[in-house]
């Protein structure tokens, strides 16, 4: 009887404290249909994505956040020849153009980074987001081995420094190609890149 | 004057405005709304869908008439304000187009199919007969206090499904409703963000659709808001109606509950 009780205590605290996270997955699965190249398959998390979906009240596991954290720096490839650095003027068109794995976008054309979404980089152009900080003059931050690193990181997988960022993937997702990241990176670091001409 | 050729004028007018707005601007779209004062070109399609309501439709030939959006079988007037809502003879939370969709196929005699199979305009149409139901069915709760209904234990249920949703990460870009909509102050480009975590960015964004659409000439409704926000989040289509489409709207009307509903709008 006691034991009973208990069991339907610890019942309703289990079932009536929380959607659980394969409930709101059951619900997108029976709320979503395919359309053109874009499957259901892409509502299934991966770890990242599931730690990364409580609600900001909700305090963070620190040591699964660090576990994380660790798991992500690892899995970043450091290109083999040191070449971190594309062409610039090929990276200002992957920053602007903010194409790529939508439904609606054509599944043959390259996918876009859309950095001007979310940043500003050229300082002018005006028509920039502020999601994330401003990159304008992001080449005076130093041009060292460690700072390349740094930025490759940051790009390939942005939750090796900053867990639960808002930003995407990039490389780690498969967003952009290794080629397009780099020249992503001149974008930002090349001297004759409007990114680090002089604040008009 | 013939109602279709002030539309068509309406539509040409905008389409030529619009050509002129080659930098996106909201500056430009500002001078626009200013220009219009408190005419909507919205007034047109709630006027199609108030006929659209009463027109007998469907295999068995009859009207909306007899549709209960929640105040009683046709009462129209308000009801939307009090949407989404628990609905005792579907034992589900319904918004107004899972709502509507219930009563084509209970009424009329429409197959689901027949509902989904084209419930919002694709780029270059002159809107849906959804479409027009759902503005002229939003129209009649214009300046009222949007209060979803919170009461059931179904519609609390609702809203933190809402609430999970909203957070939910996954896709190739990680991005959730919250990746754009829970901070103050943001925009993408030039476009600014609503802060949809707070009551002034809910109200804001859940009072002014469903909205006139300056740059497609439609009105869309707040189930294809949903819909096409899903779509940027690099996720499959969300169904119309749909147990998350209603569970999201859910939680927004209720984070902007207490403010005036003010739609139709006018948008970008």
């Amino acid at each position: 009887m006691m034991m009973k009780t208990i069991m339907q205590f610890l019942a309703f605290i289990i079932f009536s404290s929380a959607v659980c996270a394969d409930e709101v997955y059951d619900v997108l699965l029976d709320s979503m249909t395919d359309k053109n190249f874009v499957t259901v398959e892409r509502l299934k998390q991966d770890e990242l994505q599931a730690f990364c979906s409580q609600p900001r009240s909700v305090s963070a596991d620190e040591a699964r956040a660090a576990e994380l954290r660790a798991a992500a720096l690892s899995d970043v490839p450091i290109p083999s020849d040191q070449n971190y650095l594309g062409d610039w003027q090929r990276g200002e068109k992957v920053a602007s153009n903010g194409r790529g794995l939508q439904y609606s976008d054509d599944p043959e054309q390259e996918n876009g980074g859309n950095c001007y979404a979310c940043h500003q980089l050229d300082p002018a152009e005006v028509a920039y987001g502020n999601l994330g900080p401003s990159l304008s003059g992001y080449g005076a931050r130093g041009q060292s081995i460690a700072m390349l690193q740094y930025t490759w990181t940051k790009l390939w997988n942005t939750h090796a420094y900053n867990i639960c960022s808002h930003m995407p993937r990039f490389g780690a997702a498969g967003i952009l190609t290794e080629q397009q990241l780099r020249d992503v990176m001149a974008f930002l670091f090349d001297p004759q890149s409007p990114v680090n001409r002089t604040q008009p | 004057m013939n109602k279709g050729f002030v539309r068509g004028i309406f539509t040409v007018l905008i389409g030529l405005w619009s050509v002129t707005l080659l930098s996106d601007t909201e500056g430009v779209f500002d001078q626009y709304r200013e220009m219009l004062g408190d005419d909507n070109p919205a007034i047109f399609v709630i006027f199609d869908g108030e006929e659209i309501w009463y027109a007998p439709a469907g295999p068995k030939s009859v009207s909306l008439e007899q549709c209960d959006l929640g105040l009683g079988p046709g009462v129209v007037e308000g009801a939307y304000a009090q949407l989404p809502r628990y609905f005792p003879d579907v034992d589900r939370v319904q918004d107004v187009e899972a709502r509507l969709e219930y009563c084509m196929t209970q009424l009329q005699g429409l197959t689901p199919a027949e509902v989904h199979e084209k419930p919002y305009s694709l780029r270059g149409d002159l809107g849906t007969e959804l479409e027009a139901l759902v503005a002229w069915i939003a129209d009649q709760s214009s300046g009222l206090v949007i209060a979803p209904g919170q009461a059931h234990a179904k519609e609390r249920a609702t809203y933190a499904l809402g609430e999970n949703l909203f957070y939910y990460r996954a896709g190739p870009h990680d991005f959730s409703c919250a990746t754009c909509h829970e901070q103050t102050g943001r925009r993408i480009r030039l476009q600014a963000l609503p802060n949809l975590t707070t009551h002034p960015g809910a109200a804001e964004a859940y009072s002014s659709w469903p909205a006139y659409r300056i740059s497609q000439g439609i009105v869309r409704t707040m189930g294809w808001r949903m819909r096409d926000c899903m779509r940027q989040q690099r996720m499959p289509e969300l169904i119309m109606g749909s147990q998350a489409s209603v569970a999201l709207q859910t939680y927004l009307a209720v984070n902007g509950a207490g403010a005036s509903m003010a739609a139709p709008g006018l948008k970008r």
